[in-house]
């Protein structure tokens, strides 16, 4: 189960590094289920189910499961928003690139400006 | 207390319910925000008032005991925060009413502020790890659609650096709690105070430095900060004031908190947080100084403001903390002042270029004295505000020798008024104005921009004048912080 969890968050990890927005977006849903992975992993080995049966001594712990839930959840949320945003991009660039900041390559210039100047 | 509690959280996301019911009328929308936020500040210095009485006080949501319930809390340095917090936004809202712009096309504006208070109130208030993140998903969640809002492509391409670094650091965040919990099997801040203690060395310092990272990101200290000023200045004045003042504030907040709470003296990582303290403040500082714009000039003090906290957290001493605790009070509110002042000149020239600015005094006087204040504020001159918070800085560390560090937040000051002179003598000195190309704008929304930024200016100077009472009080939120005993104690009570 920790070497899913690796290869999943890995693979997510290499996808998000990429430029462009539709492969960052798969690389977070891999790496929200590594996560996810990681954290029902945390509650320990499985047993019997909790509240059902109403066994007492050995259930697995429901907390993570809650966490879970609560991350799938968000996750969701905020991988739909970037898609919209994606979407967005893709209407006013015709590119779902992530573009360079202009201010930055304004001063980059600047600098190499200056640096030619100095140079005898 | 219950309701002075859960107030915070809840009241702002029953008034954003509200007001998206109350869409298609923009009056009602902003009456419902006005009120909200006016009961929050209310409640919150109601609360400030009696937590500094009676001290640290938790209330469990929901009824079940404390490791396994919903725990609220409110030490004096959460009150603090919730008050500074609130005032600011409170004003920020009025500005935003005023202004022509983001708050008056778009129907999503006020519900999306108001959900953005109440996440940050719950960022300040919760008990418990977990509910951190929740906290912190929410207020992100609004601060997504805030910058976003409009869908130029400059603000695409902004919001696009800032959603991915938010969600990395929002992923590592359940990946450090995934890793606290399997260490000691709760997530409620008290209670693993009492756990993480009993861990092995190398698991505590790694997963103190874990979130170091995660809270990093969010506060934007060196060297993971290069998020901010790309997106910051794109979005609409009034969302890059609450940004810039609230934010990065929110994961100092979460910095301070767990480090002092969770970890034991031996493994805080002080010398670590003192080098990036320095770096934070050097590396913002000489950001700005390359810049241009007055919006991105204000986004790299923003950085260089954050090394003076982390320096306050990293000499991890009650003098040391308190400095810090008085600096954030300081910097929100005048960064606050400063991007509205921004706004505002933006709004009467049609630029924040300091290229096409100049001679502005002569147009707009108020406006000049509503800079100068805060710009000489931050830099740390006296009689304003940012010399008492550098002062306490400065003495707390060079009462316990680290004299390196306080070297570099006096150079670094010296920088800051070097930049801010750069502003002043660009925009406001110089020949005749060449620019008036901005709208005119109805008295009554001139009353409310520039009422709201010389109130936040009023407020500043009230901080510098009150500055024993403040000191005081954020010298008891430290002793707080230093001796966690109170809070543990509070919060496990059965």
């Amino acid at each position: 189960m920790a070497g899913a969890a690796g290869i999943v968050c890995a693979t997510g990890a290499y996808l998000v590094l990429g430029r462009q927005l539709s492969r960052v977006v798969i690389g977070f849903g891999l790496l929200g289920h590594g996560v996810n992975i990681q954290l029902i992993l945390a509650g320990g080995d499985a047993a019997e189910p909790a509240f059902v049966g109403g066994n007492t001594d050995d259930f697995t712990d429901p907390l993570p499961q809650a966490f879970v839930l609560t991350a799938i959840v968000i996750t969701f949320g905020v991988i739909a928003f970037l898609l919209a945003l994606a979407h967005r991009s893709w209407e006013v660039t015709a590119d779902d690139e992530v573009e360079d900041d202009v201010e930055d390559r304004r001063i980059a210039q600047e600098a190499a400006q200056i640096a030619d100047e100095a140079a005898p | 207390m219950t309701v002075l509690l859960a107030g915070p959280i809840l009241f702002p996301l029953l008034g954003a319910a509200l007001s998206i019911a109350l869409g298609r009328s923009r009056n009602a929308q902003r009456a419902v925000g006005v009120v909200t936020l006016g009961a929050v500040a209310v409640m919150s210095l109601v609360l400030l008032l009696r937590i500094d009485d009676t001290g640290t006080t938790a209330i469990q949501a929901g009824g079940w005991e404390a490791p396994v319930g919903i725990t609220l809390v409110a030490d004096r340095l959460a009150a603090i925060m919730l008050v500074i917090a609130v005032l600011m936004l409170f004003a920020v809202l009025v500005f935003a009413i005023g202004q022509p712009g983001a708050e008056e096309h778009h129907v999503g504006f006020p519900p999306v502020y108001l959900i953005l208070s109440a996440g940050v109130s719950a960022a300040f208030l919760t008990g418990d790890l977990f509910n951190l993140f929740v906290a912190f998903e929410i207020t992100l969640m609004a601060s997504y659609v805030l910058l976003t809002m409009g869908g130029r492509r400059d603000q695409v391409r902004g919001g696009m650096t800032y959603i991915v670094i938010s969600l990395l650091a929002s992923t590592l965040f359940l990946l450090a709690l995934a890793f606290v919990y399997a260490a000691t099997g709760t997530v409620n801040l008290a209670d693993l105070a009492d756990k993480i203690a009993d861990l092995p060395d190398g698991v505590r310092s790694g997963l103190a430095l874990l979130l170091v990272v995660v809270f990093g990101i969010k506060a934007a200290i060196f060297p993971l900060f290069f998020w901010l000023p790309d997106s910051y200045p794109t979005a609409p004045t009034p969302v890059t004031a609450v940004f810039a003042g609230l934010l990065t504030k929110v994961g100092v907040y979460a910095l301070i908190r767990t480090q002092t709470l969770l970890f034991p003296s031996d493994s805080q990582p002080g010398a670590l947080l003192l080098v990036v303290a320095s770096l934070t403040m050097v590396v913002g500082v000489f950001g700005a100084i390359t810049q241009n714009d007055i919006k991105r000039i204000l986004s790299f003090h923003i950085i260089s403001q954050i090394g003076y906290m982390i320096m306050g957290l990293g000499l991890f001493t009650v003098a040391g903390l308190a400095g810090a605790v008085i600096y954030i009070v300081h910097h929100i509110v005048v960064k606050t002042t400063l991007f509205l002042v921004a706004g505002l000149i933006e709004e009467r020239t049609g630029t924040a270029h300091l290229d096409d600015l100049s001679g502005l005094r002569r147009l707009e006087p108020v406006l000049a004295v509503l800079f100068l204040l805060p710009a000489l504020s931050l830099a740390g001159i006296p009689p304003f505000s940012g010399f008492v918070a550098k002062l306490a800085l400065v003495q707390a560390g060079v009462g316990i020798g680290e004299h390196v560090v306080v070297a570099v937040s006096l150079a670094v000051s010296l920088l800051t008024l070097y930049s801010m002179t750069k502003i002043w003598a660009n925009t406001f000195w110089g020949p005749n104005p060449s620019t008036d190309r901005g709208r005119t704008l109805t008295p009554l929304r001139q009353a409310l921009m520039v009422g709201s930024t010389a109130s936040l200016a009023v407020l500043s100077l009230a901080i510098a004048a009150g500055s024993g009472h403040l000191y005081a009080l954020s010298e008891r939120a430290a002793q707080d912080l230093v001796d966690p005993a109170g809070y543990v104690e509070e919060v496990l009570r059965p």
